[in-house]
């Protein structure tokens, strides 16, 4: 955990009384985290006791539903948002070798975030994209058939961008 | 019924003359290079000759497109780039289809061979996925001049006992993995005395590695949508729920406006096609956990809460969602019941096994040739869907495992993983069993929803084991001790296993754990969570103890127990392709200018056999590793 900044903190939670005020009357707890979620990024702890406050519910509810789903995240996303495909045909063609791959690039491990906030490494279960096995996605962006080395690449290709 | 009869002429369209262009932009088709692809025609052709559909299945030659042009059979072509696709224009508009790129004719004609002649298309039988990469899935008025909504028609002339009767003599078993006779959930649910009840088409499709769910929500919703409604007749229900993966983007999206564009037409809503019958269809979305695939864990997600399973009964049919009755269906469950009322349940159940009926949609991937989706009749082996259709295991560029061969390295198949986490790996022994729910149970695997992937000679088959288990024991809700701590338990020795650290006890402590998990746990997550265990087990025991008793791995894939090593005799002075391709400098060159691999450093990524060229093939994988120098 960082330094807390107030001004990031209220800009949060703002963020998510923003998205509670677009649910439908009947909307659950899980659809309201998703919404949440989807404008803020992830779920810290403040934006979860705002959730809690507007629907009513205790703090350890909220938190017991969003760390039951995968989907959900407590920690800052990153700004670039690296998943690497762990399903059964990306695992059978080495998809650990590339999940290893980033992890010693970034110096980070699977879950986590660089120091610098600038990317955040996690595994998804199948994207369904079995054809082009080992599969990363990057910002939304399906890499095929990534090797070591295009792992070298993709992350040589954001430094340069982030230079210029 | 004049209503329906004013819907198919509204939907009946004059296709344009000249070109038209048919591109799949499911989600396998657009990562690889569909939109641009589409983007092409285009501009090439008009963006009103161009439809984009949904999967043809094929994703090995994806991205893919159908071209209709005058005087020319429809042909289908793969592997295409926006270039090939500004010269296919080019060249058909000169009167040349560019045969050598086309993959074949969609149907029979005198100048282009067909594509039901490679076994990849004919040994197919392609009912469920029937309008799947044939209609425009953001179009309705394309699925209903296809045949959507036929079979509603008909049903709404029934009364729900007839309905129901129709399911029962199709002989249609819950596709989703578990195989409990549909009629049997639709009729208990229409008996619940309570109401209102629910329609709920289960679209949480968790196990790694499959994608059919996916493929048909993106590619023909309204099939899902058309079985979801007749459900609704059949049990008196007003109110329907998908409940649909997150992490399937296109599909949710393709899924909204397909329930919109029926609304708008009255197929959805207050009085459907005048019948005075309700139903809407509402989506929610999952938010990732492999249990809610369980029909409580899933009533319990979408009121919100910790999608744990609890004890059953009451069941479903009778206290569901909201502890009201609800009727929950897969989605080619729901996709098969179109078919069984538009042809009548004689014709569905005429293809398949006595206990099996219909066809089987599986996703075939891993090591196979002709990676996609594939729809087979009950009853084909496995044999024929991997070798035949699949087009086998495909062959490796070097040979540097197989001893003595030359050319071409053909790669063994080692066994299939069906089922996914709940089913087993069978090796090439059993490849005979048949696709049959009760066929495939009694082999120790499980039909599953539907995923297969092959595995060859370079897959350890502890390795597959400790990957499954790995998966339930994260998806594992926590709530039956045996499947929270067991698991840990057997994925705990089955790392140790993979490490070298393996014990002559172990193999009977998998064993007893896989047996108690299976025993006390509540629901089938836990039930079938050994299964993969105990197939490699049964089939691979030589191979776990090689692992513990030589400390070594007959596949070469578990890193703690193999290594690269450069084959001195084959290593070439002037080639420094290994060293290059090496992401962490541990390759060197030594004073005789051959290069050698320092084990310390390396860390088993395999990208120097993939950069070692294959005339040298110097790159080896041994194991055990070579001892250490001191």
């Amino acid at each position: 955990m960082g330094p807390v900044d107030p001004e990031k903190t209220s800009e949060e939670i703002e963020a998510a009384r923003q998205a509670l005020a677009s649910l439908e009357a009947d909307a659950t707890l899980v659809s309201a985290l998703i919404e949440v979620q989807d404008r803020v990024g992830y779920l810290p702890a403040h934006v979860m006791q705002e959730v809690a406050r507007r629907l009513g519910v205790a703090d350890t509810v909220v938190h017991s539903v969003a760390s039951f789903y995968n989907q959900f995240r407590f920690t800052h996303p990153g700004r670039h948002r690296i998943q690497v495909c762990l399903g059964t045909a990306c695992h059978v063609r080495r998809g650990l070798t590339i999940l290893e791959s980033f992890e010693r690039r970034l110096g980070i491990r699977e879950g986590g975030v660089t120091p610098d906030l600038e990317y955040g490494l996690e595994r998804v279960n199948c994207i369904g994209c079995c054809t082009l096995a080992p599969v990363a996605v990057v910002d939304g962006q399906v890499e095929g058939r990534v090797s070591p080395t295009r792992v070298d690449g993709i992350l040589l290709g954001h430094e340069r961008e982030r230079k210029e | 019924m004049d209503r329906w009869a004013e819907i198919k002429r509204e939907a009946r369209r004059e296709r344009p003359g000249g070109v038209v262009v048919e591109v799949g932009t499911a989600t396998c088709g657009r990562a690889a290079g569909a939109i641009e692809v589409a983007s092409a025609f285009e501009e090439a052709v008009g963006t009103d000759r161009v439809i984009r559909v949904g999967c043809m299945g094929h994703c090995y030659a994806e991205p893919m497109a159908v071209i209709r042009s005058e005087g020319w059979p429809a042909v289908l072509y793969g592997y295409l780039t926006p270039g090939k696709a500004r010269a296919l224009v080019r060249r058909i508009a000169d009167g040349d289809p560019a045969l050598e790129w086309a993959l074949g004719a969609i149907e029979p004609n005198d100048l282009v061979p067909v594509v039901d002649e490679s076994p990849r298309f004919g040994g197919q039988t392609r009912r469920l996925l029937a309008r799947c990469g044939v209609v425009d899935p953001e179009d309705i008025d394309c699925s209903i001049s296809a045949g959507a909504y036929e079979g509603l028609a008909r049903a709404l002339r029934m009364s729900p006992e007839e309905i129901i009767g129709e399911i029962r003599a199709s002989g249609l078993r819950g596709l989703g993995g578990g195989g409990f006779p549909a009629w049997r959930k639709w009729e208990a649910c229409r008996e619940a005395p309570v109401t209102p009840r629910y329609v709920i088409c289960n679209a949480d499709e968790g196990d790694p590695g499959a994608f059919m769910d996916r493929t048909i929500i993106e590619s023909d919703p309204h099939s899902v949508i058309e079985g979801m409604i007749v459900a609704s007749l059949a049990i008196g229900s007003s109110e329907g729920l998908v409940y649909v993966r997150r992490e399937y983007p296109l599909a949710v999206e393709r899924l909204r406006l397909a329930v919109e564009q029926a609304a708008a037409r009255g197929l959805l809503g207050r009085d459907i096609l005048g019948s005075g019958h309700e139903f809407t269809i509402r989506i929610a979305l999952g938010a990732g956990a492999f249990v809610c695939g369980e029909s409580t864990a899933l009533m319990y997600s979408l009121e919100g809460r910790r999608g744990m399973p609890r004890v059953r009964p009451p069941r479903s049919a009778e206290a569901g969602l909201r502890g009201k009755p609800t009727l929950l269906n897969n989605v080619k469950t729901f996709s098969s019941v179109p078919l069984i009322l538009t042809g009548g349940a004689q014709a569905f159940a005429s293809v398949g096994t006595p206990g099996s009926k219909g066809t089987a949609v599986f996703a075939l991937a891993g090591k196979v040739l002709a990676t996609g989706l594939v729809e087979v009749e009950m009853g084909t082996t496995l044999k024929n869907i991997v070798l035949d259709i699949g087009g086998g295991v495909p062959p490796a560029r070097k040979g540097s495992t197989v001893a003595g061969e030359a050319g071409s390295f053909p790669r063994r198949l080692k066994a299939v993983q069906i089922g996914g986490p709940s089913g087993g790996c069978l090796p090439e022994s059993e490849m005979d069993v048949p696709v049959d729910f009760d066929a495939l149970r009694a082999a120790g695997a499980m039909m599953g929803s539907g995923g297969l992937v092959v595995l060859d000679e370079d897959n350890c088959a502890v390795e597959t084991a400790r990957f499954f288990l790995e998966f339930t024991q994260k998806e594992s809700c926590g709530k039956c001790t045996f499947c929270r701590i067991g698991t840990r338990h057997m994925l705990d020795i089955l790392e140790r296993i993979t490490r070298g650290e393996g014990e002559p006890d172990d193999l009977g402590s998998l064993e007893d754990l896989a047996e108690d998990i299976g025993n006390g746990s509540l629901c089938n997550l836990g039930r079938t969570a050994p299964n993969p265990v105990l197939t490699t087990l049964r089939f691979f025991r030589g191979e776990y103890e090689a692992h513990i008793l030589d400390k070594r791995c007959p596949a070469r894939e578990c890193k703690a127990l193999s290594a690269y090593v450069i084959d001195l005799a084959r290593c070439r002075r002037s080639c420094d392709a290994c060293v290059g391709s090496c992401p962490v400098e541990a390759i060197t060159t030594r004073e005789d200018h051959l290069k050698e691999i320092d084990q310390t450093k390396c860390v088993k990524c395999h990208s120097c056999w993939d950069a070692c060229p294959a005339e040298y093939d110097a790159v080896f994988k041994v194991s055990p590793p070579p001892r250490e120098r001191t």
